[in-house]
């Protein structure tokens, strides 16, 4: 059987979800070649410009666009953008990004809930980037969520999996696919996430300001697939400290 | 003779007696401007602390006491303080500017990927009722006044839109008399419809105008305070509501609470202490984060420059290495705030600057009034207002986006959405 993800009722092959907003336009295609990225997120905001540099040109054919809502503040104002999103052609795909903070950029749980469960309802395919707590990810898949993208650490900050164990209790909790997004820096910290059971990984600054970035793409790639193999074939025993005591401490049993 | 209603005053050899004299009581006699601590009638008043906590660190920072241990200290620290951005304001930095800007660019990076916006400036009017004295559009200045109609604003905004540009930021001189609220509104509502991104630097208005302007379709208000020394504010704006210090202090509060979603800041370098002046302006965006957290703050950085009619005032103090280590500063203390260079910096530093720290430029600039055409397609047209101040990077839109894209950085000419 393959191993496939499935948001939505649409099956992918790929785990690495890539980022298109920060880097030049024309390496898109290599990035998306080179990490076998089979969606790409793109904001609305970016995408509502005029042909001349227009990013949705730049998407390859057969990739999966999955718009966001970034810029939002509120619920109300997720909602107008998607639905913007969708009148342009990017698709039913939402990614829900709200942020009432301009300088960490952390999600607000409260109003995500909110508008995953207006879109939901709509037809979109909802993911909503949060902030990983338990509470709100069985409010997010009671409201209708595809998918739930906990963040690892501060968008941009490539600091890793500062979250490690909140999103351990997710994707130990929660039925749908746990999408680690934001934060992820190296390679090694996505191929950790997806030892722990993560269904994705999205990253954008990490790639975007590397030297070189298809190359960059592809090591991202490479550590995802090695983090799903592991994680599908059953990590080995790991002995926190020492050899095994030789002595059973029940061997007084009869 | 009331020089608020005049149209704009012309120089000492054409002024009318009256007019000179006045001129010239304001510029010697201290005791004929009026205080410049208090309101003027409808000037809407708001609680607010900011000011306080802002002055009084600034009064109190002195400069000279930093070391280069605390230069080391403040660049170690994952996160920079207050107390790290003075040293690194300070003259004890100066040695460490290389180091200063790797760790710049780092934090750019982070917060703003490789992209870079481009946005241009229109002014739509030079009327000005204020007597500053170091600015060609002030009311003694004998420059060519103008204030376009809709008919001609809507023709410089298809001139401008036709190079592909989506952000721009709507200027006047700061008239209300002769710019009024409802002029500016029917201005913006008319670039909306050539824009995704409007923003605008007019005289400061009430919390209720700010929100009519942002009805209007404004998102982004920028006023810059010249200077934080209120003592040196005095001797240099002698005239007109300009002159009220506090009132301009709290135009960015009273944007945000009128809706708008961005404010951005500035000292005029090079007016007063420009340390003092950077410490006071990145402190103004830190409290105005902290008390609205989701507003989009950014900050420039703007040099005295030549003007018609003025050779004498030139910066004073603040050259080239001493503007990037204060936006070196400015980057490493906030980095999640915009960073924009304008066209009065030249092509050489405004290329390198945006590979450590600026996030936005100008570009296919004009500081005169309805002049694009004549400047962007060669066309001759006689009746054009004169310009505030020379610019130093004449780049076109099209080079601009060109040589931004061959430094490997991306151009944004939008990523916004009015809702």
């Amino acid at each position: 059987m393959q191993d496939k993800l499935i948001l939505g009722g649409h099956e992918f092959t790929s785990r690495f979800i890539l980022g298109s907003g920060k880097y030049n336009l024309n390496l898109i295609n290599a990035a998306v070649e080179e990490g076998g990225a089979e969606i790409i997120t793109l904001a609305i905001r970016r995408a509502n410009t005029q042909p001349s540099e227009n990013i949705l040109d730049f998407i390859p054919k057969g990739v999966t666009l999955l718009p966001n809502t970034s810029g939002a503040r509120n619920a109300d104002e997720a909602v107008r953008i998607a639905r913007l999103g969708r009148e342009m052609g990017c698709g039913d795909f939402v990614k829900i990004e709200i942020m009432h903070d301009a300088k960490y950029l952390l999600p607000d749980n409260y109003e995500t809930v909110r508008a995953t469960e207006i879109l939901a309802k709509e037809g979109f395919i909802v993911l909503p980037y949060m902030h990983p707590d338990l509470n709100v990810a069985r409010d997010l898949q009671n409201a209708g969520a595809a998918a739930v993208m906990p963040l690892a650490s501060p968008i941009g900050s490539n600091s890793g999996l500062a979250t490690k164990a909140f999103i351990q209790i997710l994707i130990d909790e929660i039925d749908l696919p746990i999408i680690v997004d934001a934060g992820i820096g190296k390679p090694s910290q996505a191929c950790e996430a997806m030892e722990m059971g993560a269904a994705a990984i999205m990253a954008n600054t990490a790639i975007a300001t590397a030297g070189d970035i298809p190359a960059m793409a592809r090591a991202f790639r490479q550590a995802i697939e090695a983090g799903r193999t592991a994680y599908v074939t059953g990590m080995g025993r790991v002995l926190t400290r020492g050899g095994s005591a030789s002595d059973p401490l029940t061997g007084f049993l009869r | 003779m009331n020089e608020e209603t005049q149209v704009y005053f012309i120089d000492n050899d054409t002024l009318p007696p009256e007019a000179a004299e006045r001129k010239k009581r304001l510029e010697q006699d201290p005791s004929s401007r009026i205080d410049h601590m208090t309101y003027l009638p409808g000037m809407e008043v708001i609680e607010s602390d900011i000011q306080e906590k802002v002055i009084s660190q600034m009064n109190a920072y002195d400069y000279d006491k930093y070391t280069a241990e605390d230069v080391e200290r403040a660049l170690s620290h994952e996160t920079c303080t207050i107390e790290d951005f003075k040293a690194l304001l300070s003259p004890a930095a100066a040695p460490f500017l290389e180091r200063m800007a790797r760790r710049a660019e780092l934090e750019t990076r982070k917060h703003f990927g490789n992209t870079v916006y481009i946005f241009t400036p229109l002014y739509i009017a030079n009327f000005c009722q204020n007597y500053c004295i170091y600015c060609g559009f002030n009311c003694y200045n004998n420059i060519h006044r103008k204030k376009l109609t809709m008919e001609e604003i809507e023709h410089e905004v298809q001139v401008i839109a036709a190079t592909g540009m989506e952000e721009i930021l709507i200027l006047t001189g700061e008239s209300r008399k002769y710019s009024d609220l409802e002029y500016i509104g029917k201005a913006v509502k008319i670039a909306r419809k050539y824009f995704k991104n409007i923003g605008i630097e007019i005289y400061p208005v009430n919390t209720d105008e700010y929100a009519y302007l942002h009805e209007c379709g404004v998102d982004y208000v920028t006023v810059f305070q010249e200077t934080y020394n209120s003592d040196k504010y005095e001797t240099l704006h002698l005239l007109g509501h300009k002159r009220i210090w506090p009132y301009r202090f709290d135009a960015q509060e009273r944007a945000l609470r009128g809706g708008m979603r961005g404010v951005s800041f500035s000292a005029l370098l090079g007016l007063d202490d420009f340390r003092k002046d950077a410490l006071a302006s990145a402190l103004h965006v830190y409290y105005i984060n902290r008390k609205y957290p989701h507003a989009e703050l950014s900050l420039s950085c703007p040099r005295l420059r030549p003007i018609i009619n003025n050779d004498k005032i030139n910066p004073r103090d603040v050259g080239e290495k001493e503007l990037c280590q204060i936006l070196c500063a400015y980057r490493i203390f906030l980095p999640y705030v915009g960073i924009t260079v304008s066209s009065r910096e030249n092509e050489r530093f405004r290329n390198g600057i945006t590979h450590i720290c600026a996030t936005k430029v100008s570009a296919g600039v004009s500081t005169g009034v309805g002049d694009h055409e004549t400047k962007y397609e060669g066309k001759e047209d006689a009746d054009v207002g004169d310009e505030q101040f020379e610019i130093d990077d004449n780049r076109s839109f099209e080079r601009m986006y060109k040589d931004m894209e061959a430094g490997g950085l991306q151009p944004v000419l939008n990523d916004y959405l009015y809702v």
